[in-house]
C-alpha cells in the first residue's frame, strides 16, 4: 500500500478513504490534534463512518472491545462527553468504570499521580481522562501503561470534539479543501477551539475566528487562521459557522460587561446569518447559553447540525477506542 | 607554616584587580598574601599546582538562592544548599526570606546564619524581608535585621505591589546602606499565570503572564529609586522590554542593578511542549526574542549579575498538573557549567566578563567582602575547568532537589574546586590533577 504524503491533500479532497489511509494509527494516545496526521484523522473518520451503523441495529453492540476494561475518570462535570464515551464503549462491548471527582479519593487529598498509579495497578487498557489542568492528560500518560484518550484537559484540547465536528462536516460538505469555516465565541479559553484548529488546518480548510478583543486567540496569525473582531465580517460568506460556549463567570475577570451586550455585539441572530453562504451550517459543541452566544432561532433553525453533532460523538469515539487499541481500518 | 599555600601556574582571573595571566597566588592565614611572578615566599610553603587547564578566579557569589531553612527542610536545608553551592563553584550565597517563618526578624537571620556556620562551608548572607510576614502591609525591623546580619531586604516571590511601600522601603534601608531587592511583576496583570503569555502558552492552553507585567514593576522601580536615591536590584529579568527599562534607568543615573538567571538565558517556553513541570518557573521562561535580548545584555554590561535563583522543590511537588506544580527550579550545580558553555564558549562573553557577573558585581552590589584576590581579602576562591565535559545527572546532586531544566543535557565547562578562607570545601575528582588541591582540611 503506498504511503506517500504527498497524496494527502487529495484525500481531504476526496474525503472519503483513498490508498493513502494507513490502517491503523501509530500513536498509542490522543492527547491532541497534534498527535495524528491528516490521513489518521480521515481514517478515523471513515472508522466512524462504519461505527454509525452499529447504533442503528436492534442490538447496539459489537464485541471489538470485549474482555477490555476503559476507566472514565472524570475530574470536572461533564454530562455529554461522558455519556458519549460511556455509551461508545458499551457499544464495542467493553468492561467501563466511571470514576469522578466527587466520588474519588482526590477529594480527600490524594494526588493526580497517585490516583493514576491506582488505577493502573488494577490494570486497565484505556483511561479516558477529563481534568480542568492542561496537560492533565499527559501527566496521566506518563504514569501508565494504559492507552490514554484525553477527553478534555484545561484550555488546551478536546480532540473527540473536534473529531466529531470533522465528521459532521464532511456530512454535509464533503470535503474541506478550501471550506470557510467561522468559529465565533470565547477562543481564549476554549479547548474546542484549539484542537479544530489544529484538525482544520491539517485538512485544508480556511479558518477564520472572531471574539471580543479581550477573549481573542493571542498570536492568531501564528496559529494560521485570520482573525477578526467584527461578527459581520466572520460570518460573511461563511460555510460552516461554528459558535463557541460563553462561560458566565468571565465578567468578574473583565472580559465583556455583561452578557446582555455579548449578545449585542457577539450573538449569533438569523439577522446575521444572512452575510452567510445560503447551505451553511451552524455548530455548537454545547451546552449552549441561549440568547447568549446564540439566538435560540439559530439554535432550532434549518442549518443548525448541533444534535447531528451529539451523535456523531458517539460514533468517533467507537472509532477512537477502537483504532487505540490496534483495531484496523477497512 | 602548614597554613601557607601557594597555588602554582595557573591562568588567574582577577578583574577587579586587573589580572589576567598565569601568576602564582599565595595564600597565608587563610587570607590572600600575594598574587603574581617571583614572589617571595616564606619557607616551607608548600606548592600546589593548579591542575592543567584551570583558572583561578574570586569565589563566586551567588546572591539569589532559596535554603528553604527554616520551615521547608523537605525541600533543602542549609547544610544541604550550601554542599549545592561549594560543589557548584560558590564560596557565598544570600539567602531569601521566604523561609517559614519569612525572616523578618532578627531571631530567624540568627538561626540561619548559626547554621551556616555549622555547616561550614560557603558563606551565608541573609536577605531579610522588607515588610512583616512578607505581606506587604508594614515595614519590618530593617535596622535590627540589618544589625543581625542582613545585606539586603526583598518580599521575594511577593513583590512589594503598594507603591508607597516600596518607596518607604528604599529611603529606610537605604539608611543601612542595604538595596532593596525587587521581584517586579505586576500581580494584577500576571493574573495566576503559569506560563509565558506568547503562541506557546496560547497553544498549550496555559494561562499567560505578560512581559508587560515585568515591565511596569520595573519602570515604577526605577522611578522610585530617582526619586528617594536609593539602590534597587531587579530580581531575575526576563523579558526584552524589562531589559530596556533597566538600559534607560541605568542611562539616566537611577541607582539599578539587576540579575538574570542561566536558565533565561540559556532557554525558552519552547520547552514547555510536554508540561513538563521541571520548566515550569516565575518569572517564566520567554521567547526567543527575550532570551537573545538578555543574552544581549549580559555582553553589553545592562546586566550586572548572572545569579541562579535556585529553588529546591521535594518530587512529589513537581509530579503533579503543570497547574498546580509550584515555581522554580534548582541552580547552584549547573550555573557554572551553562555559563562557561553557552556564554564564554559561545563567544557572548570573556572569562573575565563571567568573573564580573558571578562574583565582582554582586560583592558590590551587596557590599560583602569578596569579588577580587586583594592582598588581605579572605583566601576565597573557585577553580574553574573551563573544558571539563560536563553532563548533568540531578541523582548526584548535593541538593535535595532534582527539579533542574538542564538534568541529562552535556556542557563544556566545570568547577574543578571551591576555597573558602583558603581551606577546600569541594574537590571535583572528575579533574584530574584535582586531588592535591585538598588544601587546609
Amino acid at each position: 500500500m503506498p504511503q506517500t504524503a504527498d497524496t494527502g491533500r487529495d484525500a481531504h479532497s476526496a474525503g472519503t478513504s483513498v490508498l493513502s489511509t494507513p490502517a491503523g494509527l501509530r500513536t498509542t494516545d490522543l492527547l491532541s490534534i497534534g498527535d495524528l496526521s491528516a490521513e489518521e484523522i480521515l481514517l478515523i473518520l471513515d472508522t466512524a463512518e462504519a461505527m454509525q451503523e452499529v447504533g442503528t441495529r436492534a442490538i447496539k453492540k459489537v464485541p471489538a472491545l470485549r474482555g477490555q476494561t476503559v476507566v472514565n475518570l472524570f475530574f470536572e462535570a461533564s454530562t455529554r462527553t461522558r455519556t458519549s464515551f460511556e455509551i461508545a464503549e458499551k457499544r464495542l462491548s467493553a468492561d467501563t468504570v466511571n470514576v469522578v471527582a466527587s466520588g474519588s479519593s482526590l477529594a480527600k487529598g490524594e494526588t493526580l499521580a497517585d490516583t493514576v498509579r491506582n488505577l493502573e495497578a488494577m490494570a486497565p487498557d484505556v483511561i479516558v481522562v477529563r481534568h480542568a489542568a492542561a496537560g492533565a492528560g499527559h501527566l496521566v500518560a506518563k504514569l501508565c501503561k494504559a492507552r490514554v484518550i484525553n477527553a478534555g484537559d484545561g484550555m488546551h484540547e478536546h480532540p473527540t470534539q473536534a473529531l466529531l465536528d470533522a465528521l459532521t462536516i464532511r456530512e454535509h460538505k464533503g470535503c474541506f479543501d478550501g471550506l470557510r469555516v467561522s468559529i465565533v465565541g470565547d477562543l481564549l479559553h476554549s479547548r474546542v477551539l484549539r484542537s479544530n484548529l489544529l484538525l482544520l488546518e491539517a485538512l485544508g480548510a480556511a479558518v477564520t475566528v472572531c471574539a471580543p478583543a479581550t477573549l481573542m486567540l493571542p498570536e492568531a496569525a501564528r496559529f494560521g487562521v485570520r482573525a477578526t473582531t467584527s461578527i459581520d465580517e466572520a460570518v460573511d460568506g461563511a460555510d460552516v459557522v461554528m459558535l463557541l460556549r460563553i462561560q458566565l463567570e468571565r465578567m468578574q475577570g473583565h472580559f465583556f460587561p455583561s452578557l446582555r451586550e455579548y449578545f449585542r455585539c457577539f450573538g449569533m441572530t438569523a439577522e446575521r446569518l444572512r452575510r452567510a453562504a445560503p447551505d451553511a451550517i451552524i455548530m455548537h459543541p454545547g451546552p449552549m447559553n441561549r440568547g447568549v452566544e446564540i439566538a435560540s432561532d439559530v439554535a432550532d433553525g434549518p442549518g443548525s447540525v448541533i444534535l447531528e453533532q451529539v451523535a456523531n460523538g458517539v460514533a468517533i469515539r467507537m472509532a477512537v477506542l477502537y483504532l487505540l487499541s490496534g483495531g484496523q481500518g477497512g | 607554616m602548614a597554613d601557607a599555600v601557594v597555588l602554582r601556574g595557573g591562568r588567574v582571573v582577577d578583574p577587579a584587580n586587573d589580572v589576567d595571566g598565569h601568576v602564582d597566588v599565595f595564600i597565608e592565614e587563610s587570607r590572600i598574601a600575594g598574587v603574581g611572578v617571583d614572589l617571595i615566599l616564606p619557607e616551607g610553603v608548600r606548592e600546589v599546582a593548579v591542575p592543567d587547564g584551570c583558572v583561578v578566579c574570586p569565589g563566586l557569589i551567588d546572591m539569589h538562592v532559596h535554603l528553604r531553612e527554616p520551615g521547608q527542610e523537605h525541600k533543602e536545608t542549609i547544610a544541604t544548599g550550601l554542599a549545592a553551592a561549594v560543589a557548584g563553584g560558590f564560596t557565598a550565597v544570600a539567602c531569601m526570606p521566604n523561609t517559614e517563618p519569612a525572616n523578618d526578624e532578627a531571631g530567624v537571620t540568627r538561626l540561619i546564619l548559626e547554621r551556616a556556620a555549622d555547616a561550614g562551608l560557603a558563606r551565608v548572607y541573609p536577605i531579610g524581608a522588607v515588610s512583616r510576614g512578607r505581606a506587604g502591609e508594614q515595614l519590618a525591623e530593617l535596622g535590627e535585621l540589618h544589625e543581625a546580619g542582613c545585606v539586603a531586604v526583598s518580599d521575594d516571590g511577593q513583590p512589594v505591589a503598594s507603591a508607597l511601600l516600596m518607596r518607604r522601603a528604599l529611603e529606610y534601608a537605604g539608611m543601612f546602606g542595604m538595596p532593596v531587592i525587587d521581584h517586579c511583576e505586576d500581580m494584577s496583570l500576571a493574573d495566576g499565570g503559569v506560563a509565558h503569555e506568547g503562541f506557546r502558552a496560547a497553544s498549550l492552553g496555559l494561562r499567560g503572564r505578560p512581559a508587560v507585567a515585568e515591565q511596569i514593576l520595573v519602570e515604577r522601580d526605577i522611578a522610585l529609586a530617582c526619586t528617594t536615591g536609593a539602590a534597587v536590584h531587579i530580581a531575575h529579568l526576563s523579558s526584552r522590554a524589562a531589559v530596556a527599562a533597566v538600559a534607560a534607568g541605568k542611562a539616566s543615573g537611577a541607582r539599578v542593578s539587576c540579575e538574570v538567571t542561566p536558565h533565561h538565558l540559556a532557554l525558552t517556553d519552547e520547552e514547555l511542549d510536554a508540561y513538563d513541570t521541571r520548566y515550569k518557573v516565575n518569572p517564566p521562561l520567554r521567547e526567543t526574542g527575550d532570551r537573545a535580548a538578555l543574552v544581549e545584555a549580559v555582553r553589553d554590561g545592562v546586566i550586572d549579575v548572572i545569579a541562579t535563583d535556585h529553588a529546591p522543590h521535594h518530587y512529589d511537588e513537581k509530579l503533579v498538573e503543570f497547574d498546580q506544580a509550584p515555581f522554580g527550579v534548582v541552580g547552584l550545580e549547573t550555573a557554572v557549567s551553562v555559563c562557561l558553555d553557552r556564554l564564554v564558549h559561545g563567544g557572548v562573553i570573556s572569562l573575565g566578563r563571567m568573573v564580573e557577573l558571578m562574583s565582582v558585581n554582586p560583592a558590590r552590589i551587596l557590599d560583602v567582602p569578596g569579588g577580587g584576590l586583594s592582598v588581605g581579602a579572605p583566601a576565597d576562591l573557585t577553580l574553574l575547568a573551563p573544558d571539563l565535559p560536563v553532563q548533568v545527572d540531578s541523582t548526584t546532586f548535593r541538593s535535595l532537589g532534582r527539579n533542574s531544566p538542564f538534568d541529562g543535557r552535556s556542557f563544556k565547562g566545570g568547577v574543578a574546586a571551591t576555597f573558602v578562607d583558603g581551606r577546600a570545601v569541594f574537590v571535583n575528582a572528575a579533574v584530574s590533577g584535582a586531588d592535591q588541591l585538598q588544601i587546609g582540611a
